[in-house]
């Protein structure tokens, strides 16, 4: 018999991934395409949802093309995606209304204070496990709903729907206006502030909050089990699992026990702690949210500490400043200083997520001087994910008591050596990197497998978890003390630089 | 015909140029395409004019960050280490030496040091015979072969043989030249226009890198290839 694998899309910020894994967990073929960036204002971040499910359409054939392989051959697909990003579209025609608003857009900013009221940001913290920012999906939801005359009564009567990016991948999956299936997962789900967190239902309360009508809403599904059978792209093949990408890392990762965690370092990155049935609720700036939940047991939660920009300060040198033609360079630009000549990079592009929470916050360079070069600002970007990792792993351990003893990443940017020893130094723990670094879609196609039975439990999948790489502590503790305390200094600048009324 | 594109900013279409140089409109269809393969041409958003692209101008500058290499390499790198079963490594030359670009631990969850950055001697193992035998720059050959164990090829005309077998096989073998006991299989990488911008393989022991007759695993050959073969297709794509 062919071989059998398991497609994974990984619909992410700035690309759409097909990867198929084997019965090992191993890659066998990857095809991707990137998708434009549109940004109509300063704050603005849209994406077209029509050429991402072109580029759906492309990147699944090509990935089975590039190993001469039968689409029959592929026995499930598996859906994960950038999160929180959110999209209505006209039920009967199947046309996106306006782009999808992504998750580093801040144009809810003020609807967000106005929200807050004299109760503050966290005054849903106990629904949704979320505090009120412009990272999640309601606020965007609302905007949306308000901003376009007429799409609120449209919403009501059923005409339009709302999804997240894997809804919209599902929907067109199984035929679109011709029958498609308007569903969500439990983990992005957990992602929009309107599901209750415990009972895992969209709560009247939060829909009233926002004045959200139910009817736009998909159906809330386990992130494991079979969602429906495809009828395009890869017609009867079953799609066996949709999860949020941090949430499927952790799975790619198969951190299944309470207390196992991962750090996916990609555009932002994301710190996971598995909590298991526990509802952990963060008194640090971490966020609870929900890791998994495979068919009908119960649901496994997180906590998870979020970091919006990292890659992304990689791109903004590259893009934004010229100095570097690929990301990669930014360690050979690095290299060729010894340190950051006393120059701190804090990219509050979008406020400052966790543990901070300061959406009034911006960037900045801190310690300046004529010796400053674009070798030290390189290793400025680098070690601005060291720190905001470090900041994340105190609050983590904080909230759970107990230290974190090895840090699993992955993710593009573990590529980058000088970084992973950063972090080692930095966390003071060995940094540890898995056999595949895709493990946003490794995770995916793992629940996916698990739902059509293609593999037949959570043990044997950590038996595929191997060690590529492992970086160990090796810094002067007076030394890490004294940056630490710069970054902290240089993160105090950040804060109130949007001033009310501005 | 490249000295027609660089004189016409707008481009040319393929009729343009088979009327200035007298060719057959297939001909200068196949030349275009080479051309746009190897990435001196670009066309224009309609698909009807052909123009210079500005990698000509940099034609001698062949230059592959090593970092941008072990980002393309990573994903194939970690699929080979974990179908093979072995340590996996991505070698580039550099002043005659083969420096170690990317370091992927045998995955047994033993307790292995990455060694990126360290150099290899590269008359003396896979990874270097397998630059060595496409390198152009004669600069990077070894003077004086140093021996390292007994099968060490330390003779000059050996050693040429031995890389005339490497480009005539498409990859390189090692068997003890190096450290006793172990062996290994290396493929070129090739980048934009074919040109070899490095080399992956792997290494163990010789009972599992070797059949029963000491000859490289076939099975290993072929998957060392296919992953040079990969590595190189992600370069030559998207730059
Ligand atoms: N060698 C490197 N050094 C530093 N940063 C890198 C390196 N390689 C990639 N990056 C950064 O990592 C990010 C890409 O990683 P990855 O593909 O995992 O991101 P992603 O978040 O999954 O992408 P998407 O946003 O499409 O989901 C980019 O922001 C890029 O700038
Ligand atoms: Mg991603």
């Amino acid at each position: 018999m062919a071989e059998q694998y398991v497609a994974a899309v990984d619909q992410g910020t700035n690309s759409t991934r097909c990867i198929l894994f084997d019965r090992r967990g191993r890659l066998v073929s990857v095809a991707q395409r990137e998708h434009k960036q549109h940004f109509p204002r300063p704050g603005w971040v849209e994406h077209d949802a029509t050429e991402i499910w072109r580029n759906v359409t492309r990147v699944v054939p090509a990935a089975i093309r590039q190993i001469g392989a039968l689409p029959t051959q592929i026995v499930a697909i598996g859906i994960t995606n950038q999160r929180e990003t959110s999209l209505l579209w006209d039920r009967r025609t199947g046309r996106p209304i306006g782009h999808a608003v992504t998750w580093q857009d801040t144009r809810t900013d003020r609807l967000i204070t106005e929200l807050a009221g004299d109760e503050g940001p966290d005054r849903f913290a106990d629904l949704c496990g979320l505090p009120l920012t412009t990272y999640f999906s309601a606020p965007r939801l609302r905007w949306m709903l308000d901003e376009t005359p007429g799409l609120r009564e449209r919403a009501e009567r059923g005409e339009v729907l709302f999804g997240t990016m894997e809804t919209w991948l599902i929907w067109n999956f199984t035929g679109g206006p011709d029958g498609g299936l308007h569903v969500t997962d439990v983990t992005n789900a957990s992602r929009t502030m309107l599901m209750n967190i415990e009972t895992l239902e969209w709560d009247d309360h939060l829909l009233a909050a926002f004045d959200v009508p139910r009817s736009v809403l998909p159906e809330i599904r386990p992130s494991s089990g079979v969602f429906a059978t495809a009828t395009a792209v890869l017609p009867g093949v079953r799609i066996g699992a949709a999860l949020g990408d941090q949430q499927a890392a952790l799975f790619g990762q198969t951190c299944f026990s309470p207390g196992e965690a991962k750090c996916t370092y990609g555009t932002g990155s994301f710190l996971l702690l598995n909590t298991g049935k526990e509802i952990v609720r963060s008194t640090h700036g971490m966020l609870t949210t929900v890791a998994y939940q495979i068919g009908s047991q119960p649901a496994a939660y997180a906590l998870e500490g979020s970091m919006a920009v990292t890659g992304s300060l990689v791109q903004w040198f590259r893009d934004g400043l010229g100095l570097i033609h690929t990301a990669a360079e930014i360690e050979t630009l690095a290299r060729t200083v010894d340190d950051n000549g006393g120059a701190y990079i804090v990219p509050a592009f979008s406020g400052l997520f966790a543990p901070h929470w300061r959406s009034e916050a911006r960037g900045v360079i801190a310690g300046l001087t004529s010796y400053i070069t674009k070798g030290h600002l390189a290793r400025a970007v680098l070690e601005a994910t060291g720190f905001q990792t470090l900041e994340v792993v105190n609050a983590m351990n904080a909230d759970s008591g107990i230290a974190l003893t090895a840090l699993k990443v992955d993710g593009g940017m573990t590529a980058n050596n000088l970084l992973m020893q950063f972090l080692a130094d930095l966390l003071d723990v060995p940094v540890v990197r898995p056999m595949v670094t895709e493990t946003v879609s490794l995770g995916a196609a793992y629940a996916a497998g698990l739902a059509v039975g293609y593999w037949p439990d959570l043990e044997g999948l950590r038996s595929n978890w191997h060690r590529a790489g492992q970086w160990l502590p090796n810094m002067d503790p007076t030394r890490r003390a004294a940056e630490y305390a710069n970054w902290q200094a240089a993160v105090q600048r950040t804060f109130g630089w949007i001033r009310p009324g501005q | 015909m490249l000295r027609l594109l660089a004189s016409a900013p707008n481009g040319l279409g393929v009729a343009d140029l088979g009327n200035a140089l007298g060719l057959a409109k297939a001909t200068v269809h196949g030349i275009l395409k080479t051309l746009h393969q190897v990435g001196f041409v670009e066309q224009d958003h309609s698909g009807a004019h052909y123009h210079l692209s500005d990698a000509f101008g940099r034609l001698g500058d062949t230059y592959l960050d090593p970092n941008e290499l072990r980002s393309r390499a990573i994903n194939w790198a970690d699929s080979l280490a974990a179908r093979s079963g072995e340590v996996v490594r991505v070698g580039r030359l550099v002043e005659g030496k083969v420096v170690v670009v990317h370091h992927v631990f045998r995955p047994d969850d033993s307790d292995q040091d990455l060694d990126v950055g360290t150099t290899l001697p590269p008359h003396a193992c896979s990874l270097g015979k397998a630059v060595l035998a496409f390198d152009t720059s004669g600069g990077a050959k070894p003077r004086k072969l140093e021996a390292f164990t007994t099968r060490t090829i330390v003779d000059p005309a050996r050693l040429a043989d031995e890389l005339a077998s490497v480009r005539a096989k498409g990859w390189a073998a090692e068997f003890e030249e190096h450290t006793v006991e172990l062996a290994g299989i290396a493929a070129p990488i090739r980048g934009l226009g074919g040109l070899v911008v490095g080399a992956v393989g792997l290494t163990g022991r010789i009972e599992r890198i070797c059949d029963s007759r000491l000859r490289h695993r076939t099975d290993l050959v072929t998957m060392v290839r296919a992953t040079a073969e990969a590595i190189g297709r992600d370069l030559r794509e998207d730059r």
